[in-house]
């Protein structure tokens, strides 16, 4: 007896063929391929359902559409949405013209972002800043007065910080979808809309905790960690306890002997898949209360793992590391290592700088 | 004389009403379209017509209408689409107000093509006096039996819906319209998939403009291939051209797509010329968010030919030397307006009225309006003009929705057809700053 399963389809993206199946996004079988060539996502959340294809970090380029129709697509799409077909041909970083659109989405968020990364909690896990320190440039264009809100009060337990926020509707997606009762959302038009509670509600639910893990920069932080620590100086053990509200599988983060911060589990795109209760994520601080799993796998390119935060920690992007072999090939024509590498794919090298593709004397 | 579809009889007295509007013809599409045709002649009728959405974007009606699904069991549902806030653009709301029975009509004979037993009219909230003509015009409608049930006998049922809207120009776009009339923020949805598949509520759904409905009216009555003879290569039909501007007689007209831009603005039957003594500079063709042109771009093509008022000609030259018809907002401006200053203004609007779900749109059209003020008042820099180019390239294409592109497309025309405007606007912010003052250099006026 064969199983009968649904029929592959082939994508290529970046010159990198990948099977998938029937359903699947561009920005998934990106992922499956690696690190590498997955665009990044802001807004997009896996667990979350109708996220995505706001923050237009993640566009691509569709050289051809499928197998059938290989026209390619007139836009640049949102790979988080888009659905692949059979024999399309995707182009991320290849592609000079999602790079410059990228680097517009990077300047655009941070156009009213505070910069405030030294005092933010979040430094060192937020995706704006990684997004950023591959696409963002380190001075800025913009020169009149960054929009400020003033501070609310939504509960003990979670810290909004509106000013930071680049509105990705993560957390208004997981109240709605892993709590009852959904009081906050998005208020405003504009750039002058902003996630509240209305009118000034505290936000009060077992699982309210979780918005402060779905955000992607510092807008929603712990109140019971504030200012408290460095991420880089803290280390990630996973620990899990008998929970009756939720799974009770969690990551604790210690400094010294103590446990300074409960988080829910991440996976490697920093996404929550079980969601944990706030009894878990805000009483539960001692060591006696957990039973220790082992340490958190952390990427190497992480700060985390770094234990301080030092700019070449930092993974050059795909195309940035292909553009500097390709400078390199230029300039050294003794290095037979990258020449390898141009022979293995060289229609990639052809995006990047079309001039590398003229025969050598 | 012109051929009128829609505003034939729009100077009768009392055309608002049931009773007249009945004894000029009216409604007779109803009967035929219901007694005589099934919905897919009628769908091919309107293919043979050939009519293009008049809401700004000119896809094919009948082509919109054949991509709707049909699944078993499942409601479909007609919106129209009567949000008109495109600045420069009011023929929708003169429709309306006048002759509410023929977009009534149109509506029935639209519904009953498509399938659908509930359809919507969703106005924007600002026009309430509108909402209840309207609303009488649908209770006259019910009470003569050609709303409600069993429709003049004919087994089909059909209910109409009249939604005002919240106030924002957002929500003319189709999905945005669709989710805030399902009750939530008016947040246009990613596409695919298009509201032909899901749209109201799930539903396969389409969504017409007002103008588009109101014509099915006369393609019932005369067929599709009596409208197509009208106008101009693919531009069939007439157009509501909503005139406004340095002009002698603003207002809206109906016209026959193929006359000349000059004949439309100089010809009595139409605009009446340019108010006395001034000269004709600039021209928007067809509402705020298409490019606006230069005077001798606007009369005449690339190649010396004269330019029409049609979706190709207008659009001829692609965005260097063309513009489009979109929803056919037609605003002049002479010798006396200032570039920079209105496309500071349409800027301005393009901010406020940005939904704030994307960032390329939510932050671009702030900053672009930021830096056009700055040069407006007296402060721009040297590298502004580029600076607002590469914003504009930015946003454009890159957006959830259609709005980010509306947003680019003024600031990047004005630029590239008034740059020395806005240079001198930078080098001479003293004499630019006066009350009134306008770049009198050198630049093509008619």
């Amino acid at each position: 007896m064969e199983d009968v399963k649904p029929q592959l389809l082939k994508v290529t993206i970046d010159g990198i063929e990948v099977e998938v199946e029937p359903g699947t996004t561009i920005l998934q079988a990106a992922r499956k391929i690696g690190p590498a060539v997955a665009p990044p996502a802001m807004c997009y959340y896996q667990p979350l359902k109708g996220s995505g294809g706001k923050c237009r970090a993640c566009l691509v380029r569709v050289a051809a559409g499928s197998a059938k129709d290989p026209r390619p697509m007139p836009k640049l799409v949102a790979s988080c949405l888009t659905a692949v077909q059979d024999g399309m041909v995707v182009e991320n970083e290849t592609s000079p013209q999602v790079i410059d659109a990228r680097n517009g989405v990077v300047e655009f968020l941070l156009l009213n972002h505070p910069l405030d990364c030294p005092v933010c909690d979040q430094a060192g896990e937020c995706d704006l800043q990684n997004f950023a320190f591959d696409h963002g440039k380190s001075t800025t264009r913009y020169e009149e007065d960054r929009r400020t809100f003033e501070k609310k009060d939504i509960g003990p337990y979670i810290q909004l910080h509106m000013t930071r926020c680049i509105l990705c509707y993560r957390c208004v997606y997981t109240a709605d979808q892993i709590t009852n009762k959904r009081v906050h959302g998005v208020l405003g038009r504009g750039d002058a809309s902003e996630i509240g509670t209305y009118i000034e509600k505290a936000i009060d639910n077992d699982f309210s905790g979780n918005v402060i893990d779905v955000c992607p920069v510092g807008a929603l932080t712990d109140k019971t960690y504030r200012f408290k620590n460095r991420v880089w100086f803290s280390k990630p053990v996973d620990a899990h306890r008998d929970c009756p509200t939720c799974s009770g599988k969690v990551t604790l983060w210690y400094r010294g002997e103590d446990v300074i911060r409960v988080t829910a589990r991440k996976n490697e795109w920093g996404e929550v898949l079980e969601f944990i209760c706030n009894t878990c994520r805000f009483d539960m601080k001692k060591t006696s209360d957990w039973t220790i799993e082992g340490p958190t796998k952390i990427s190497r390119s992480s700060v985390i793992s770094a234990n301080k935060y030092r700019a070449d920690t930092i993974k050059p992007s795909f195309g940035q590391r292909l553009a500097a072999a390709e400078y390199k090939q230029i300039h050294d024509e003794r290095d037979t290592s990258q020449l390898d590498i141009k022979q293995l794919a060289p229609e990639r090298f052809a995006k990047v700088l079309p001039s590398a593709m003229e025969p050598e004397p | 004389m012109a051929t009128k579809i829609l505003t034939e009889h729009i100077n009768v007295p009392g055309i608002e009403t049931f009773d007249v509007y009945r004894k000029q013809g009216g409604y007779t599409a109803v009967e035929k379209a219901l007694k005589t045709m099934t919905p897919e002649s009628i769908v091919e009728e309107v293919k043979k017509a050939g009519v293009r959405g008049r809401g700004g974007a000119g896809f094919p009606m009948g082509m919109k209408w054949s991509f709707l699904a049909k699944p078993e069991g499942v409601p479909r549902y007609l919106v129209c689409n009567a949000d008109e806030s495109e600045p420069g653009t009011f023929k929708d709301h003169y429709l309306m107000k006048n002759i509410p029975h023929l977009l009534i009509e149109g509506m029935i004979i639209s519904s009953f093509a498509l399938g659908a037993n509930t359809s919507f009219i969703y106005v924007r909230g600002e026009l309430m006096y509108v909402i209840h003509i309207l609303e009488k015009a649908i209770a006259e409608a019910k009470a003569k039996g050609f709303l409600g049930k069993n429709i003049l006998g004919s087994g089909y049922d059909l209910e109409l819906v009249v939604q005002p809207g919240g106030g924002a120009y957002i929500c003319g776009e189709e999905t945005a319209l669709l989710e805030s009339l399902e009750g939530k923020r008016g947040n246009p949805r990613n596409k695919p998939p298009f509201p032909a598949v899901k749209g109201l509520y799930q539903s396969p759904t389409v969504v017409n403009n007002v103008e588009s409905i109101a014509t099915t009216a006369w393609i019932v009555n005369n067929g599709g291939e009596a409208y197509a003879g009208i106008g101009i290569g693919r531009s069939t039909g007439t157009k509501l051209i909503s005139a406004s501007g340095h002009i002698n007689k603003p207002g809206v007209y109906e016209i026959e797509l193929g006359v000349p831009v000059e004949d439309f603005i100089y010809a009595d039957e139409w605009c009446g010329g340019i108010r006395p003594g001034h000269k004709f500079k600039a021209l928007v063709a067809g509402g705020s968010s298409v490019p606006i042109l230069p005077a001798n771009l606007a009369l005449t093509l690339a190649n010396g030919e004269k330019r029409l008022m049609s979706y190709e000609s207008l659009s001829d030259g692609g965005f260097a030397t063309g513009t489009m018809l979109g929803s056919g907002g037609f605003i002049l401006f002479d010798e006396t307006s200032c570039i920079v200053r209105n496309t500071w203004n349409f800027s301005r609007f393009y901010h406020h009225e940005s939904c704030g779900q994307c960032s390329p749109c939510r932050e671009g059209t702030g900053w672009m309006e930021k830096v056009l003020h700055r040069i407006e008042y007296g402060h721009g820099h040297q590298q502004d003009i580029d600076l607002l180019v590469d914003v504009a390239k930015k946003i454009e294409g890159n957006t959830i929705c259609p709005l980010g592109d509306a947003a680019a497309w003024p600031v990047a025309s004005a630029i590239r057809h008034f740059r020395d405007e806005f240079q001198w606007h930078i080098d001479h912010p003293a004499e630019a700053t006066q009350p009134g003052a306008v770049y009198r250099g050198e630049m093509a006026l008619v």
